[in-house]
């Protein structure tokens, strides 16, 4: 449904946005993460056809944004960052203009509407003034605005953004169940949302695409993602730790704890060796009648990862 | 446009706008103009001071067009509409120029009155009010290209007045002599492109199709002008 290549915006001298490729297929939601000013927001304002790219090509559903913008634009439902609203306006005489302007009228028109109001649970301020409404409000208005003409592709810069607890929640739902259906994108910087909503997801940093693939991917990019944690006891401790440095599966051991009869600490095994060194340990301790306290392949954490790649980056 | 025309009428701007306008068009028509102590059948001296009162006016009812857009941040909305900038730009004109149109149309009365106290020539009548709505909309999209550029409604208000008055003045007789006292020529090729010159014209009633191009060119090189800006600002 998406499809960017090696799309770049320069803003001056400023390199915002730097050969970014990717694409999102039907069925997706694709995670845009990144510290403030990556250029998460230049990249979706580009998809969306906002703002003209300095050079690259995006197409959406087939029609390519800068050529056939119209085309492309009927594709596209977006929620831009921070939820402008015409603030005069009521909710249902702002989505019923949304609605017009993409080119719905009569009964279509208020189907559509109030399907988009129901969706974003707004049947009960529909006749209140935007101006008077609380963010929350402001802000699904500005989301049901997105999904109004239920389009194939939805773009969503910080959908989650000022909401309290519930509603974020309840909006991951609604973006996972809508992505059954669509293409998705979105930006965040909560990284919980990652995993909790998306299928893929590309970490931005300073223009650059920095990593690219599943929330489970990333997770491994973390350091000391698949080393092993272990406790052993009964075995004293020296020898426990020469045996375990010798396993070929490990490739070198980082000791917490050490004393008479009780060794732990982090063993980082060879690289693709994860499953084969918590093996070997488990063999090597039941072996010698020692006591396994603990044995647990770490996770990486996405945070970790996100620090790491996006930390060094802006470093370099 | 609807929703320009509904926002325009959903705050009471464009009422107290059309108040003002009709309080101060009649005030200066019958009290400084004398409408009624001319003893002529004209609405003379209620078109002497609608170039001026829409000096005021059209900045008053386009300053916000896209500063608005801008402040609240909508044009991001506006312009990833499956609609071409055209359309938004046409829309938004047209409904600020049904505004200038709603106004000069509950002029009404001053021209039944003059129908009922004598025997006017409704040709004349007629073409001035044909000059008073081109130079309101003339007035209206200069207002719109100083409001796509910034986001302060009251600097666009600002600006946009002082182009207008520039644009009057500039066909003023007493500017005119002035400026070819100094440098001749120039002040005569200024007038002409006065909005002044062309409105005057029109209101005595000759319909001369040079004086409305001038117009339409005026307001066609605004829109285009007002679409540049929209686009260079985004990029």
């Amino acid at each position: 449904m998406i499809h960017v290549e090696n799309l770049s915006k320069h803003f001056g001298a400023k390199k915002a946005v730097n050969n970014v490729t990717f694409d999102v297929k039907k069925g997706e939601v694709l995670g845009f993460l990144g510290p403030n000013g990556a250029g998460k927001s230049t990249t979706m304002r580009m998809v969306t056809g906002y703002l003209p790219p300095t050079s690259g090509t995006i197409t959406v559903g087939g029609a390519d944004v800068v050529e056939d913008p119209i085309r492309a634009k009927t594709h596209i439902g977006y929620l831009p960052e921070n939820a402008p609203l015409y603030t005069e306006l009521t909710v249902q005489g702002f989505l019923n203009f949304i609605g017009q302007l993409r080119g719905l009228s009569g009964a279509d028109l208020d189907k559509a509407v109030s399907r988009s109001m129901d969706l974003c649970h707004l049947q009960g301020v529909r006749h209140q003034s935007v101006d008077t409404l609380s963010k929350g409000f402001r802000h699904r208005t500005c989301f049901a605005q997105a999904l109004i003409s239920d389009p194939d592709v939805l773009i969503m810069d910080e959908p989650t953004d000022g909401l309290d607890p519930n509603q974020k929640h309840e909006v991951r739902g609604l973006i996972r169940r809508m992505g059954e259906e669509k293409a998705i994108i979105f930006s965040t910087h909560i990284l919980e949302e990652v995993e909790a909503a998306c299928t893929r997801a590309i970490v931005i940093s300073n223009g650059v695409v920095v990593a690219n693939g599943t929330p489970d991917d990333l997770k491994q990019k973390a350091t000391g993602a698949g080393t092993i944690r272990f406790g052993i006891a009964g075995i004293p401790a020296a020898s426990a730790k020469e045996a375990l440095q010798n396993l070929t599966s490990v490739d070198s051991l980082n000791i917490t704890l050490e004393e008479e009869n009780t060794l732990r600490g982090v063993a980082t095994p060879k690289p693709g060796q994860s499953g084969r060194a918590s093996e070997e340990i488990f063999k090597y301790v039941s072996g010698k009648n020692g006591l396994l306290q603990e044995l647990a392949t770490v996770e990486g954490r996405l945070d970790d990862m996100f620090r790491e790649i996006t930390v060094t980056d802006s470093a370099a | 446009m609807k929703k320009e025309l509904k926002s325009y009428f959903s705050t009471p701007l464009a009422w107290v706008l059309i108040v003002v306008f009709l309080l101060l068009s009649q005030g200066f028509a019958f009290l400084f103009g004398g409408l009624l102590e001319r003893q002529d059948a004209s609405l003379a001296a209620f078109f002497l001071y609608v170039p001026w009162i829409f000096m005021v006016f059209s900045p008053a009812v386009g300053m916000r067009l896209w500063s608005e857009e801008h402040r609240l941040g909508t044009m991001e909305l506006l312009m990833t509409m499956p609609i071409s900038p055209w359309q938004a730009i046409a829309g938004k004109f047209l409904a600020a120029a049904t505004i200038v149109f709603v106004s000069l149309a509950l002029t009404f009365p001053a021209w039944m009155t003059i129908n009922w106290l004598g025997d006017p020539d409704n040709g004349t009548v007629f073409s001035g009010y044909i000059a008073a709505f081109f130079v309101g909309v003339t007035f209206l999209a200069v207002t719109g290209v100083i409001s796509a550029l910034t986001r302060s409604m009251v600097v666009s208000f600002i600006v946009a007045l002082f182009i207008c008055l520039g644009m009057i003045m500039s066909g003023w007789p007493i500017v005119v002599s002035a400026i070819d006292g100094w440098v001749p020529g120039v002040g005569q090729s200024l007038a002409q492109l006065s909005v002044l010159t062309h409105y005057n014209e029109l209101t005595k009633g000759i319909v001369v199709s040079s004086d409305i191009i001038f117009f339409l060119s005026v307001i066609g090189f605004c829109l285009y002008l007002t679409a540049v800006i929209l686009k260079t600002k985004r990029a």
